[in-house]
Parts: C-alpha cells; sequence; structure tokens
C-alpha cells in the first residue's frame, strides 16, 4: 500500500548552512506521526517543502503517491497543513474564509455542510460572520484548524497547533483529531509539549541538525533506554550515601531524582544504601521515563523542543 | 466546472471581493481624485485653441484622465494585494493551494480588469452629461483598454512578487507609475512639447496607451492607432513574459 507520505531523500542548503542533510522517511495511511526536534532542528524547512513553500535542493517528497512537485496538485488537494504562523486575511469573516480555501481546492457548495461542521466543532459557530482581524488569537488559531481540513484532505500536518493557545482549545482540537484520525485520516504532529506527542502519536521521529536521530513507534522509543527515576525527599540533615551520589539526575525543590538503570539499580538495593547508612526519608516518588527524557538522550537538548 | 476552473474562479472571486470590500478606497477615491483633475485644468485651460479641431480641451482631458486613472488603479490592485498577502503572511494560503502559475495570472489580472472597468464607467458616468464624448472606434478603445489595464495588472503583479514591504511598492508608484503617466500626454499633446521632451515622449508606453485611448473617442490621435496598439501589445507581452517566469520558477516567492 502507498504511503500517506514518503520522503526520500531531501535536502536543504542555505548558502553553507546544510539544513536538512537527506532527510529519508515514510509516514504509513492512518497513522498518528510525531515529528519532533529542537528548535533549528530542520523540521519546519520540511514541513515547508512538502507544502510547496520551500524548494528542496535535493531529493522528493510524495502525498499518497502523488509527488510534490511534478504533480502537485493532486498531491496538495490530499494535503492539509496548519501553519505555525498565526496568519489570516483581513478582509474577510471566518465564513467567507473558509469557503473560498474550500474553492481553493476545487470544492464548492457541497462542502458547506462540512464547514458548518467543523464551524461548531471547533467552537466558531458564534463567531462564524464576524471578521477575521475581530477574532482573538485562540480563535484566529481554530480557524487555521479549519481551514487546514476544509477539502477534508486524508493527511494532515499539524506544525505546532497548539502553541500559545489555553486548554479548552488544546482539548477540543485533540478531540476533533483523534476523531478524524479513527475515521482513517493521517495525522503529522509537531509540538513543544511532549507529552502531547508520547499521549497522541504511535511513531515518532526525532530530528536534530537536519538529521533523523530516532524514528520508532512511542513504546519503542521509550523503552530504548532502561532506566526509571526515584525522586528522594532526604530529612534535614540526612546525606546520600557515596555510592548514590553519581546516580543524581537533578533536585528538584530539595528533592534528590536518581536515575537508575533498570539493570543495574534496582529499587531494593538503593533502599539497601539508605538503610545501611541510616538515611532518614520523607517521601518518595518514581516514574518512568518520559519522552523528554529520550529527547534529552538523543539531542542533549533541553527545554527547546520543536520550532 | 472542474477543480482548477473552481480554484481559478475562487481567487478571482476573493480578489474582487477584497477591492470590493474597501470600495471607498479602491474606486470612490480615484474617480473623485480624477474629477478635481479635470475641473480644474477644464477651468485653468478655458478658451485655449482646440487641440484636434472640433475636440475641445476639456473633451481633450477625459479619454487621458480616464487612462491615466485605469493605469494607476490597475496596478495598485494587484500590487498591493500581493504585498498584503505577503506581510501578512496570509499569502502561504494560496501558495500551499493546488493552484498554478496560469491560475494566479488570470485570476489577479481580470480582478484588476474589474476593478478598472468600474473606476472607468463610474468617471464617464460622471462627466458623460457635461462633455461630449462621442465612440469613433469602439473596438479601438476597447482594445487599448483591456491591454492597458492588463498590461499595468501585470507590472503590478510583477512588482508585488519583487517587494518584500510596503515601501518597495511606494517606490514603484513614485518613482515609474505616477511620473511616466503624468508625462504621456495626459493634459496636453505632445506635438506641444519642445523636441526633447516630444521624442522622448515616444518611448513612454504610457503615451501611446492614452493616445490610443484617445483615439478609440475622437478618431484622431498624435501618433497612428496601429503604432499604439503594437506598443501597447508589445509592453503587455513583455510584462506577461517576465511576470509568468517568476511565477513559474517561484522567483522570491520560494525560498
Amino acid at each position: 500500500m502507498t504511503a500517506a507520505l514518503t520522503i526520500s531523500g531531501v535536502r536543504k542548503t542555505y548558502g553553507k548552512l546544510e539544513a536538512l542533510k537527506g532527510v529519508e522517511f515514510q509516514i504509513q495511511r492512518g497513522e498518528f506521526f510525531g515529528l519532533l526536534g529542537p528548535n533549528g532542528a530542520g523540521k519546519s524547512t520540511l514541513i515547508n517543502i512538502i507544502a510547496g513553500l520551500v524548494q528542496a535542493s535535493a531529493g522528493n517528497i510524495s502525498v499518497l503517491g502523488h509527488d510534490t512537485v511534478s504533480d502537485f496538485r493532486t498531491a496538495r488537494r490530499l494535503l492539509g497543513i496548519v501553519p505555525q504562523e498565526l496568519v489570516f486575511d483581513p478582509f474577510f469573516n471566518v465564513t467567507d474564509m473558509l469557503r473560498i480555501q474550500a474553492g481553493y481546492y476545487g470544492c464548492g457548495e457541497e462542502v458547506w455542510p462540512w464547514i458548518d461542521e467543523m464551524l461548531q466543532r471547533l467552537d466558531l459557530w458564534e463567531k462564524r460572520k464576524v471578521s477575521m482581524r475581530a477574532l482573538s488569537g485562540g480563535m484566529k488559531r481554530r480557524v487555521l484548524i479549519a481551514q487546514a481540513l476544509v477539502h477534508k484532505p486524508p493527511v494532515v500536518i499539524l506544525d505546532e497547533p497548539t502553541a500559545g493557545v489555553d486548554v479548552e482549545l488544546r482539548r477540543t482540537l485533540w478531540t476533533f483529531m483523534r476523531d478524524l484520525h479513527s475515521k482513517g485520516t493521517t495525522v503529522v504532529l509537531t509540538t513543544h509539549y511532549l507529552e502531547e506527542a508520547q499521549e497522541m502519536c504511535e511513531r515518532i521521529a526525532i530530528i536534530d541538525k537536519g538529521e533523523i536521530k530516532a524514528l520508532e513507534t512511542t513504546q519503542q522509543l521509550l523503552a530504548r533506554h532502561p532506566f526509571r527515576f526515584l525522586r528522594l525527599k532526604l530529612a534535614e540533615g540526612a546525606v546520600l550515601p557515596v555510592e548514590l551520589q553519581p546516580l543524581v539526575a537533578a533536585n528538584i525543590n530539595g528533592s534528590l531524582e536518581l536515575k537508575l538503570e533498570t539493570s543495574k539499580n534496582s529499587f531494593s538495593s538503593v533502599f539497601a544504601l539508605l538503610r545501611r547508612d541510616g538515611v532518614a526519608i520523607e517521601d518518595v516518588q518514581t516514574r518512568d521515563p518520559d519522552l523528554e527524557d529520550i529527547f534529552v538522550e538523543l539531542t542533549g537538548r533541553k527545554g527547546e523542543v520543536a520550532a | 466546472m472542474t477543480p482548477n476552473q473552481r480554484g481559478f474562479y475562487t481567487l478571482l472571486k476573493k480578489e474582487v471581493m477584497r477591492f470590493w470590500a474597501v470600495l471607498g478606497q479602491t474606486v470612490t477615491a480615484p474617480v473623485i481624485t480624477a474629477l478635481l483633475y479635470l475641473l480644474v485644468f477644464a477651468q485653468a485651460m478655458k478658451g485655449r485653441a482646440e487641440i484636434y479641431p472640433g475636440v475641445s480641451y476639456t473633451e481633450f482631458l477625459v479619454p487621458g484622465l480616464v487612462m491615466m486613472t485605469v493605469i494607476q488603479n490597475a496596478f495598485a490592485n494587484t500590487s498591493s494585494s500581493l504585498i498584503q498577502s505577503k506581510v501578512m503572511g496570509n499569502l502561504v494560503f494560496l501558495q500551499m493551494a493546488p493552484l498554478g502559475p496560469w491560475e494566479w495570472f488570470f485570476a489577479y489580472i481580470l480582478a484588476a480588469l474589474v476593478r478598472t472597468l468600474i473606476v472607468a464607467s463610474a468617471m464617464l458616468v460622471v462627466v458623460l452629461p457635461f462633455v461630449h464624448l462621442p465612440i469613433h472606434q469602439p473596438l479601438a478603445l476597447i482594445a487599448i483598454f483591456v491591454l492597458t489595464s492588463g498590461s499595468l495588472a501585470v507590472l503590478g503583479l510583477i512588482a508585488g512578487i519583487v517587494a518584500q514591504k510596503f515601501d518597495h511598492i511606494a517606490a514603484f508608484t513614485n518613482f515609474l507609475i505616477t511620473p511616466m503617466s503624468f508625462l504621456s500626454g495626459v493634459f496636453y499633446s505632445v506635438h506641444a512639447l519642445p523636441p526633447f521632451w516630444y521624442k522622448a515622449s515616444h518611448f513612454n508606453p504610457f503615451f501611446y496607451m492614452i493616445d490610443g485611448f484617445r483615439f478609440g473617442f475622437f478618431g484622431v490621435s498624435d501618433v497612428s492607432i496601429w503604432h499604439s496598439l503594437m506598443w501597447t501589445a508589445g509592453f503587455f507581452a513583455v510584462m506577461t513574459a517576465i511576470c509568468l517566469w517568476m511565477l513559474i520558477t517561484g522567483y522570491k516567492m520560494k525560498k
């Protein structure tokens, strides 16, 4: 079966800077796929090449088998992209904007019921006759999402759809996207919020410095580095045994977070050492590694996910 | 209607809706400006000798003013639309859509044609009760009008593609369109000019547009109508070739 998106040897250079170094991967039909990377990793460049906003220096991309350059009309009709920037056309109201967008994709009145449905599901119904320039940022973001979906594309790319939006919109958006995904839509997501990617995506690619560093299912990625975390809040004046001090990964509000390799450091061995030295403990917490731990491990960068 | 045709039609409709939404600025204002020119110059030049036999100065002035307004508005329509979309960032909606260079080209040009048709018609409707304007050669009139409006709309599209900010469009308008349209024989016959400026006028394509348009009304002009038609059509062809090359290659539009 043809992949939803096939990215083959895509390179992009800006003078001496190589933004993409021969990126190659496929996204299968019906997947909920995450594309993550730190700022400047090449993620937006890749999305812009898929969208036709940037010309690749080499390589090609196809959407459901249709090349985005030689067969750009079909490829674009199969694709819906929510751009990262909050852009809008100030001359039109919400409904006009969506109908115009549908028209660009060759859709007429037959999609108006779908437009009405989206307006309701994205809580835009009350604003449907309001000028785009009068909408709040969150409302503009909702319109951008509706615009990307107006022609019912089988492949949707959401470039930071939840950046700077409130919890309510996030919830609305994810409910809507889950529903579309359950009906067969392929969803590609980039996000600042790794917990979102971990929760939503079946497979994740991590891109850094123009190269794919990892491309696995979310579960495989999480199991890739078999460690767990043990957070200890020691009693006042208590000192961690010398053997455990190299395992301290972080000091969070006075609690020490130990990074334990499951094959080497068991919880029981840690507690045995604490008992040996008579260390009094006020509180204990454990947690499994999350996507952010994996991300930091692969890219060496923290707190600058996506862009 | 095929999807491509619908895409083209939608872009054309959107461009018309865009200038229609600000009609006071895009139609009323240029019509009033042109009528003020007419009022002032017609009064100031009252009693001067006829420029062509049987054609008063006011009659002579009207086609020139109409064409000058068409020139400026055709350019403004495409250039301002494109630069606004660029600066606001909403050009991505079009760039990501399955529209090819030809759809872009014809939709923008036809929308400008619609605007200039409205502006020119409004001007003529207002002045016709006061100024006698015979239509001597309707085909020449239509041909020159369409080619002029089309040429300037294409030039506006080129300016919009090249420009990165509003200042660049203002430079095009202030240093190219306005001087060339003022120095094209709107207010005078080029035969009244000193030899150097008389010759220089013959390198200004706007001169042929205005002179040809005047011929359509009066059947007389400074140069032959065929000469005017060739210059105007040639200018349109050159502008179109440059513009299509830009649209096809993604010049200044795709990084």
